[in-house]
């Protein structure tokens, strides 16, 4: 089963950095990039996505607040916020919308077990 | 093999640059919710590169000329100094916002030196440090220095600087305790480092993105 990740931040090379490390874990997925939470959501609008990873730090909308978002209208989707700001409040706003935190600079390890961790929640939830 | 040209980075690489920064000040931030007890928020950086005359014109624009600055000198592949400066009058407000409401006036003029160079200290190794460690070079950093004047005397310390030297400017605001305080970083390199940083910049976007710069 494959499915189509999104990919929000303002960094470009933050972007092209996470699709290196896609593309070694899951080439056969469909990937969306963004580089901000507007266009994000017209990106979905047009096709929806199965998960989504999103940079905390970006100018206008947050990605907590584009998690939180994303959650209302997908409840259960596998949404991760993506900082190098790991304060209490942070991570504990991400658990509280529902979104898994990640440190900044992600490495391929720690987004191979987010990604097994999403389909294990999707083809739980297809079943 | 072409030298790249070193007086300007191109998008992706003021981008990356852009990303460490932002990496570093998001684990300032982190160090600093240690030290206040307290959320702190660090906005997002906004980048540019300037040159001396801009970066005075800049701090010029905003705010009053008395300005407050935490100084460090830092050596390595790229060699240069780093300054977080602030209106002079946002200091005690700062040092307040960074030790708590409970001190008395006197505790905290006595304590403004130490906490602006504590906090000072921790922002600037917060950026230095990752950009340091993400382009995998060592730098060595000077102790904090506080140092009081106008932008031009901060852009003009001893050795003289450069007509060519460049400076990294970015705006930085802290919100801590519902005080919001605006100020600036400033990197102030000469062109030798500017086109050292150029390479390696370079080099961590091809091991970042897996795609070799033309």
């Amino acid at each position: 089963m494959t499915y189509k990740i999104l990919i929000v931040d303002d960094s470009k090379l933050a972007r092209m950095s996470v699709a290196k490390a896609l593309t070694s874990l899951r080439p056969d997925w469909t990937r969306l990039e963004a580089a901000n939470a507007d266009e994000a959501l017209i990106l979905i609008e047009q096709s929806p996505i199965d998960i989504a990873l999103l940079d905390f730090n970006m100018p206008g909308r947050d990605g907590l607040e584009l998690a939180a978002e994303l959650l209302a209208g997908s409840p259960g989707m596998p949404v991760a916020v993506i900082s190098a700001n790991h304060q209490s409040e942070i991570v504990a706003r991400a658990r509280e919308v529902g979104a898994i935190f990640l440190t900044k600079p992600i490495t391929e390890q720690a987004l191979g077990e987010f990604i097994d961790e999403a389909v294990g929640k999707l083809e739980g939830a297809a079943k | 093999m072409t030298e790249p040209s070193p007086s300007i980075l191109d998008d992706l690489e003021l981008d990356a640059l852009t990303e460490l920064v932002n990496i570093g000040v998001s684990r300032a931030a982190t160090s600093l919710r240690e030290l206040v007890g307290e959320q702190v928020h660090l906005s997002v950086p906004n980048v540019s590169l300037v040159d001396r005359a801009e970066a005075i014109a800049i701090l010029h624009g905003r705010d009053e000329d008395k300005l407050v600055a935490v100084h460090q000198v830092f050596e390595g592949d790229i060699t240069g100094r780093a300054l977080l400066i602030f209106p002079e009058t946002k200091s005690l407000e700062l040092v307040r916002a960074v030790t708590g409401g409970d001190l008395s006036l006197e505790d905290i003029i006595e304590l403004e030196q130490e906490a602006l160079a504590e906090t000072g200290n921790i922002i600037l190794n917060g950026c230095l440090s990752t950009i340091a460690n993400m382009l995998k070079r060592s730098l060595k950093m000077s102790l904090p220095e506080v140092l009081r004047g106008q932008a031009p005397d901060f852009f003009s310390l001893a050795p003289p600087p450069h007509p060519g030297d460049v400076v990294m400017l970015l705006y930085i605001n802290f919100d801590v305790r519902q005080r919001d305080i605006s100020g600036y970083i400033a990197m102030l390199m000469d062109m030798p480092s500017l086109a050292a940083l150029k390479l390696l910049l370079r080099e961590f976007i091809e091991r970042e993105t897996g795609v070799k710069a033309e």
